[in-house]
C-alpha cells in the first residue's frame, strides 16, 4: 500500500448528519451575509395579500371567506419566487460538483441545503401569516391552525419545489419552474387551507394538520432522493 | 488502478472523442493535452464520475465505477475550472468548508498553514470577492495539502496562476506521485512534469 | 423470440411501421361500432334527453388520459432502469395523444356539463383533476423541450414523470376531500345509477378504439422522433434515400 492511500483511509466514514449540518451551516452562514436578498420573499408575500383586497373590495365578509385560500396561495407563490436560487448559485460556481464528489451523501447535502433555504425564506412568512391573517378578520382559533398549516407546509413545498428547481438547473426559462411544481403543490394547498375552512366550521382540524405532517414526512425523504437524482442528471 | 477501456463521449449528437483507452498505476500521471473544445474538461469528468461516457467502461482497482461511484469518489479529488468559491466567505472559511466537504474536517493551524504554502497567508481574512483570479485559484489549489486521495484530476490548474504558483504545482504533484498517487491533469501550458510515468494524451 | 432485439431504435422502426395500419383498423372498426351503439342503439335517457350521448366519447377520453400517463411512467421507469433510449422515445411520443385526450375529456365533459347542470364548469372533483393532468403532460413537455442535451432532457423529464405518477393518487385523493369540504352534495357525473347494456357497451368499444387510436398514433410518432433522433446513424439515411426514391 502506497503512501498515499494509507493516509487517505485515516477518515472515518461520513455521516449523512454530518452532511446535513455541513450544508446548513455553509447556506445560513452565506445567507446572513448577504442581508439585501433575506426579506425579499417576506416583502412579496405582504404585498400579494394586500392586493387581494383592492382587487375585490374591502367587505369583511367577503374577505374573512377568503382569507385562509388568500394566505396559503400567497405563501405559495412567494416559495416559487425564492427556488430558483435555490441551486444555481451552487451550480455556476462549481459548488454542487464538489458536493456531489464528497463522501456526504448528496441527498443528505441537499437536505441540509433546502433546510436552510425555508429558514432564511419560509419561516419568516409563518411567522407573519398570523398578523395578515388579522387584516382578514380571521379568529384566534383559525390563525393558530393557520399558522401551524403553513408551518407543516413551507417546508414540503420547499422539499418539492427543491425537485422541481433541480430539473431546471440551467434552464433559462423561469416560468417552467413554475409550471412543473404548482400542480405537486395543490395536495399542500388544499389541506392547509381546507384545515381553516373545517375550523372555522367548529370542527377540530387535526385531520388536515396530520395529513400536512404526513407529506411533510414523506417529502424529507422522496423529494431529498429526487432532488439529488435530478442534480446529478444537471451535472451529467 | 484507474484505467479506461474504449471511452468515449457525446455532446449531443456529436462525438467529441471515441477509443480513449489509458492505464494509471500508483505514480503515473496522465497529462491530457489538445485545442478548446477538444473534450479535455469531459474527459476529465468522465473520470473522475460526473459524467456518463457514452461508450467504454472505467474501472477502479478493477471493478467497472458507474458515475457517483461511492468507491470512486473517495478516492478522487477533482478541481474543474469553477473553483467552488463563495464571493461572501474568506479565504479562510472558503478553503476549511471545502475541506470538510471532503474530510470531516481539518485543525485551523493546517488552514493556516495552507495558505501560507500557497503565499496566502496575508489574505486569510479577506473575503473572496476581494481576490485576485490567480488567488482564487491557490485557494481552490491549497486543497491538495488538506485533503489526501490518491487520484488527482485536475482540469487546467495552471491557469490563472503566476511562475512561482506553476512552479510550486509542479513540486506538489511530483511528490504526490513520488508517494504512489496517481494524476490526471488536462493542460494547455506545459506543466513541468517529466519521467517514465508521465504520459501524454492529445485529444485533437 | 428475444424481444429485447427490438429495444434498439433501428429494429424497431420497421416492426412499428409493420404494426401500425393493424391498430389503426381496428381503431376504426371499434370506433364504427361504438359510435352506432352510442349514438343509434342506445335509447335516450330518461332525465337527460340526447344530450347524454355525449358521455360515450367523454368516458373514453377520460380513461384513456389517465391511462396513457400511466404507460407513459412506465416507459420513463424502464428507461431509467435500462438506460434504454428507445423507453424514453415512446414516452415522449406519447405524451402529446395522453395531452390530447385530457383536453378532449374536459371540452366534452364542459360540454355534458352545460345542458345537464346548467353550467360549462362546475369544478367538481373528477374535472378539477383532469385540469391538473393536462398541467402534469404539459409540464413533461415543456420540460422536454427546453433541455437541448437529448439524453438529460430523457432522463429529466423521466424523473419528472415519475414523480407525477406518484403525486396523481395523492392530487386525486385531494381534490375530492376538497370537493365534499366545501359542496357537500355531489354533483357528480359518475352519478349514472343504472346503465343500460348498451350503454355499458358503447362505452367499452368507444375506449377500445381510443385504446387502439393511441397506439396507432404513439407508433406513428415514435418512428418520426426515431428518425429525428438517430439521424447521424447510417441506417436512418438509407432509410430516407429509400423513401425518396420510391416517391
Amino acid at each position: 500500500m502506497t503512501a498515499v492511500e494509507a493516509e487517505a483511509q485515516a477518515p472515518s466514514p461520513p455521516g449523512a448528519w454530518h452532511g446535513v449540518a455541513w450544508a446548513m451551516r455553509r447556506d445560513l452562514r452565506l445567507a446572513l451575509r448577504s442581508k439585501a436578498e433575506l426579506g425579499v420573499q417576506l416583502l412579496f408575500y405582504v404585498m400579494v395579500v394586500a392586493l387581494v383586497p383592492l382587487g375585490v373590495g374591502p367587505d369583511p365578509a367577503l374577505l374573512r371567506a377568503l382569507g385562509p385560500g388568500v394566505l396559503w396561495i400567497a405563501a405559495l407563490l412567494a416559495s416559487l419566487l425564492a427556488l430558483p436560487r435555490l441551486f444555481a448559485m451552487d451550480f455556476a460556481d462549481g459548488t454542487l460538483e464538489q458536493m456531489a464528489l464528497s463522501p456526504y451523501p448528496l441527498p443528505a447535502l441537499i437536505s441540509g441545503k433546502i433546510a436552510a433555504h425555508w429558514l432564511a425564506t419560509g419561516l419568516p412568512l409563518v411567522a407573519a401569516s398570523p398578523l395578515l391573517g388579522l387584516q382578514f378578520g380571521l379568529g384566534r382559533d383559525e390563525l393558530t391552525v393557520l399558522a401551524l398549516g403553513l408551518l407543516l407546509g413551507t417546508p414540503t413545498l420547499s422539499l418539492m419545489g427543491a425537485v422541481g428547481a433541480a430539473l431546471t438547473l440551467g434552464l433559462r426559462n423561469g416560468a417552467l419552474l413554475a409550471l412543473l411544481v404548482l400542480p405537486l403543490y395543490v395536495p399542500v394547498l388544499i389541506f392547509g387551507a381546507g384545515a381553516v375552512d373545517t375550523v372555522r366550521t367548529g370542527l377540530g382540524a387535526t385531520a388536515e394538520l396530520s395529513l400536512l405532517a404526513a407529506a411533510l414526512m414523506a417529502s424529507l425523504v422522496g423529494a431529498t432522493l429526487a432532488a439529488a437524482a435530478a442534480v446529478r442528471m444537471a451535472l451529467d | 488502478m484507474l484505467e479506461s477501456k474504449q471511452l468515449a463521449a457525446q455532446r449531443g449528437t456529436t462525438t467529441l472523442f471515441s477509443g480513449i483507452d489509458f492505464k494509471l498505476a500508483p505514480g503515473d500521471a496522465l497529462l491530457v493535452t489538445g485545442a478548446n473544445g477538444s473534450g479535455k474538461t469531459t474527459l476529465l469528468r468522465t473520470s473522475a464520475g460526473l459524467s456518463h461516457a457514452a461508450q467504454g467502461t472505467l474501472s477502479w482497482r478493477g471493478v467497472p465505477v458507474a458515475p457517483f461511484d461511492p468507491d470512486l469518489r473517495a478516492a478522487v479529488t477533482y478541481i474543474g475550472h469553477a473553483a467552488a468559491l463563495k464571493d461572501e466567505l474568506t479565504a479562510e472559511e472558503n478553503l476549511a468548508s471545502l475541506a470538510s466537504l471532503h474530510d470531516g474536517g481539518a485543525a485551523s493551524d493546517a488552514i493556516g498553514a495552507a495558505l501560507a504554502l500557497w503565499s496566502l497567508e496575508r489574505q486569510r481574512a479577506l473575503p473572496a470577492r476581494a481576490l485576485s483570479m490567480g488567488q482564487r485559484r491557490r485557494i481552490g489549489l491549497a486543497r491538495l495539502a488538506l485533503v489526501s486521495r490518491p487520484l488527482w484530476i485536475l482540469d487546467e490548474p495552471a491557469a490563472a496562476l503566476d511562475t512561482a504558483g506553476v512552479a510550486l504545482l509542479c513540486d506538489m504533484i511530483g511528490m504526490h506521485l513520488a508517494r504512489g498517487g496517481m494524476a490526471i491533469i488536462a493542460t494547455h501550458q506545459d506543466i513541468a512534469l517529466s519521467g517514465p510515468s508521465v504520459r501524454g494524451l492529445s485529444l485533437t | 423470440m428475444n424481444w429485447f432485439r427490438f429495444a434498439s431504435p433501428a429494429s424497431f422502426y420497421p416492426l412499428a411501421a409493420r404494426l401500425t395500419p393493424w391498430f389503426g383498423g381496428a381503431a376504426a372498426v371499434f370506433a364504427a361500432a361504438g359510435l352506432y351503439l352510442g349514438l343509434i342503439a342506445a335509447p335516450t335517457d330518461a332525465q337527460q334527453g340526447e344530450s347524454y350521448r355525449i358521455i360515450f366519447v367523454h368516458v373514453a377520453t377520460a380513461w384513456m388520459s389517465m391511462f396513457i400517463y400511466l404507460v407513459m411512467a412506465f416507459w420513463c421507469a424502464m428507461s431509467l432502469m435500462f438506460n434504454a433510449r428507445l423507453a424514453a422515445m415512446m414516452a415522449q411520443a406519447l405524451a402529446p395523444t395522453g395531452a390530447l385526450f385530457t383536453a378532449l375529456a374536459l371540452i366534452t365533459g364542459a360540454l355534458w356539463g352545460k345542458p345537464t347542470w346548467g353550467t360549462y364548469w362546475a369544478w367538481d372533483a373528477r374535472m378539477t383533476s383532469e385540469l391538473i393532468l393536462l398541467f402534469l403532460y404539459f409540464g413533461y413537455m415543456a420540460l422536454r423541450q427546453a433541455i437541448d442535451e437529448p439524453r438529460r432532457a430523457d432522463r429529466a423529464s423521466a424523473l419528472l414523470a415519475l414523480v407525477g405518477a406518484v403525486n396523481v393518487p395523492i392530487i386525486y385523493f385531494s381534490v375530492k376531500w376538497w370537493n365534499t369540504l366545501h359542496q357537500g352534495a355531489s354533483v357528480s357525473l359518475t352519478s349514472a345509477p343504472t346503465m343500460a347494456a348498451v350503454m355499458l357497451a358503447g362505452m367499452l368499444l368507444m375506449a377500445l378504439a381510443a385504446w387502439f387510436y393511441s397506439i396507432a398514433i404513439a407508433l406513428t410518432r415514435v418512428r418520426a422522433i426515431i428518425l429525428e433522433r438517430e439521424r447521424h446513424a447510417g441506417w436512418a439515411g438509407e432509410v430516407a434515400l429509400a423513401a425518396k426514391a420510391a416517391r
